[in-house]
């Protein structure tokens, strides 16, 4: 109940390939996100899985069945949007019970689903207001909940918290995640925060210029990343890319160390260079260091370290978590 | 900056502006309702005076209220007005909603057919539309009326519409056909409310026009059973001798639907019920 199958599926806009040949696999119950730089095409697919977008080919089906043909509301999808969407002029009730009631469902049975949405949700006492008497999270919620009461196989998120703020986020992302575990549904969701993608996801798809860069689970994708745009795009702040040529690498092209496999000493190390500029964030301190033989490099050091601009200082990559990249981007 | 905005000589010059505007453009107005309730020496006599004791003279209204027909131009000119409103604002925007909302060949080109009415006047097509008329047996019907003020509103209408269509958030209408709602409802229930303030600037400009117009009734429709109240008000013009009281209290109780339906109109230009919908 609630498996997905996306089949070569490509998608032009006039004649911008926005897609080019998607392939992947969902299965029941798993919770998959999508990222990838602005413009890669996120949204995109997700509007296809949705069929609020045609593809211009491929197949996908849901549960096996090819839904091609099929209207959104026939798929068995919900999805909550970034910007809400909620219908300004229903109540929170009614908002949540739209589509059931278009669907012809029961009375009853659209008053059930909406009390255990609204208790699951904590929105019992908002229930008869309108959107506008609402604030950001709430609302937020509520279109959760239209997404819920119609118990589909498949949820689709598009970005759903970037329009929260910090805290209300942190609180949302822990609802979703505890939905999913109490409704063992299917989601896809996509986002652009790396700290969503790692806590939520069964499954990363790393998403680049219309095509799929890697599948897999967080920290597969941190631990051996398949390129170095992946390697590149999971994990904050950014791996540190040195040319090969200047470490006297024969077959990489690049090599990749991320800033926390980086230890810094005072006397002695790999690398000598001077310290540019210090991010004391309180567990850990972010270090920009310029260096003569890898050019400037990113230390995060876990714990206060006091270093102040222009002091001299040697970094030192772990020799096991290093990252060797050939010619073509792809990890050796 | 602010400074420079909010001085004073500015504020002022701003208003007196405002004000000559306001005075240059309902002075004609004023004129005619006080006129309408003098008798007919003090209007020649005194035109911009308003009416005393002595010269007010209620007779031009028992001449028009007392001529039977006139309670039925004011009904001729209320249902050709409404009906072609009511039919441009909904053919209007449902060619809007396509236009803005659906991908399809030739929509740019659409649009633009659509937008030249605005620039053609329809009153060059006036021998064509008659011959039409005549051919279709609509000579003398509200029904030529209607039809015709319906197709010089639209080209208005559809350009408006179908800009403010195209701000009408496009999730919200992509949460309606995930909820399974038809495009018939997703444009009637989602997104014609929320362009009602532009809907009703629409009908404003729509509704005046057709309201005054003089020509087309005249020339479609002049028939005893189907003059609207612009063509009725002529009435009192005659070649040699014009009953200016009568015309004058024509045109005094001619405003009055006009004003009536542009206060319905306006209300809705103030409400709004769109905050909340998204963000
Ligand atoms: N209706 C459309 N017509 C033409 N081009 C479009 C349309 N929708 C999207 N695109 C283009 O397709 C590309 C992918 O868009 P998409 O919205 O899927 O990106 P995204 O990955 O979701 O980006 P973001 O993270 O900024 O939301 C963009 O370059 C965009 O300009
Ligand atoms: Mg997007």
């Amino acid at each position: 109940m609630g498996s997905l199958k996306i089949e070569n599926v490509k998608k032009s806009f006039g004649n911008v390939e926005v897609l080019k040949g998607i392939d992947l696999e969902v299965e029941d119950g798993e919770f998959v996100v999508f990222v990838g730089p602005s413009g890669c095409g996120k949204s995109t697919l997700l509007r296809v899985i949705a069929g609020l977008e045609d593809a211009t080919s491929g197949n996908v089906l849901i549960d096996g069945r090819k839904v091609d043909a099929v209207p959104p509301a026939d798929r068995g999808i919900a999805m909550v949007f970034q910007t809400y969407a909620l219908y300004p002029h229903l109540t929170v009730r009614n908002n949540m019970s739209l589509g059931l009631k278009q669907a012809k469902t029961p009375s009853d049975e659209i008053a059930r689903r909406v009390t255990t949405a609204s208790t699951m949700l904590s929105l019992d006492p908002y229930l008869e207001r309108r959107p506008a008497e609402l604030s950001g999270g709430q609302r937020q919620r509520v279109a959760i909940g239209r997404a819920v009461v119609r118990e589909p196989k498949l949820f689709l998120f598009d970005e759903p918290l970037s329009n929260l703020d910090a805290a209300l986020r942190v609180n949302t992302r822990l609802e979703i995640a505890q939905l999913h575990r109490r409704l063992s549904a299917t989601m896809i969701y996509v986002t652009h925060d790396q700290v969503e993608a790692m806590t939520l996801a069964d499954k990363i798809v790393v998403l680049n210029g219309g095509r799929i860069e890697q599948i897999g689970r967080p920290m597969e994708l941190y631990n051996s990343p398949a390129n170095e745009f992946v390697a590149g795009f999971i994990g904050s702040p950014k791996m540190n890319f040195i040319e090969g040529a200047r470490l006297n690498e024969s077959k990489a092209k690049t090599v990749g160390v991320r800033p926390e496999h980086l230890t810094v000493d005072a006397k002695s190390g790999t690398w000598k260079g001077t310290v540019v500029h210090a991010e004391h964030l309180g567990a850990d301190t972010n270090l920009y260091l310029d260096t003569e033989q890898a050019g400037l490099l990113t230390a995060r050091i876990f714990g206060v370290y006091d270093a102040e601009p222009g002091a001299t200082l040697y970094a030192t990559p772990h020799p096991e978590k290093t990252y060797r990249f050939g010619a073509d981007g792809r990890t050796i | 900056m602010a400074k420079a905005t909010n001085s004073l000589p500015r504020t002022i010059a701003a208003h007196a502006i405002l004000l000559l505007y306001t005075v240059i453009a309902l002075a004609p107005v004023v004129v005619i309702v006080i006129n309408s309730f003098k008798s007919r020496n003090a209007i020649f006599r005194t035109p911009l005076a308003p009416p005393t004791a002595e010269t007010f003279d209620l007779i031009g209204y028992q001449t028009v209220l007392g001529q039977g027909d006139f309670l039925l131009y004011f009904q001729n000119s209320f249902i050709v007005t409404v009906g072609s409103l009511f039919l441009v604002l909904l053919f209007g925007a449902m060619a809007a909603f396509a236009l803005a909302e659906y991908r399809f060949k030739g929509n740019t080109l659409m649009g633009l057919y659509l937008a030249l009415g605005i620039m053609i006047p329809i009153r060059l097509g006036t021998v064509a539309i008659l011959q039409l008329m005549v051919a279709s047996g609509l000579v003398n019907t509200l029904t030529a009326l209607i039809l015709v003020y319906t197709a010089q509103g639209l080209p208005l209408c559809i350009f408006i519409l179908s800009e403010f269509m195209k701000q009408v958030s496009d999730d919200l209408k992509d949460a309606g056909r995930i909820d399974g709602l038809s495009e018939y409802r997703i444009f009637f229930r989602l997104v014609l409310p929320l362009v009602r303030p532009a809907m009703a600037t629409v009908a404003v400009f729509t509704m005046i026009p057709i309201w005054n117009d003089l020509w087309f009734p005249l020339i479609l429709a002049p028939s005893e059973s189907t003059k609207t109240i612009t063509l009725g008000a002529q009435l009192f013009i005659g070649q040699y001798v014009t009953n200016w009281n009568a015309v004058l209290a024509a045109l005094s109780l001619a405003i009055l639907p006009v004003l009536i339906l542009y206060v319905i109109f306006s209300r809705q230009l103030i409400r709004g019920i769109t905050s909340g919908a998204v963000k």
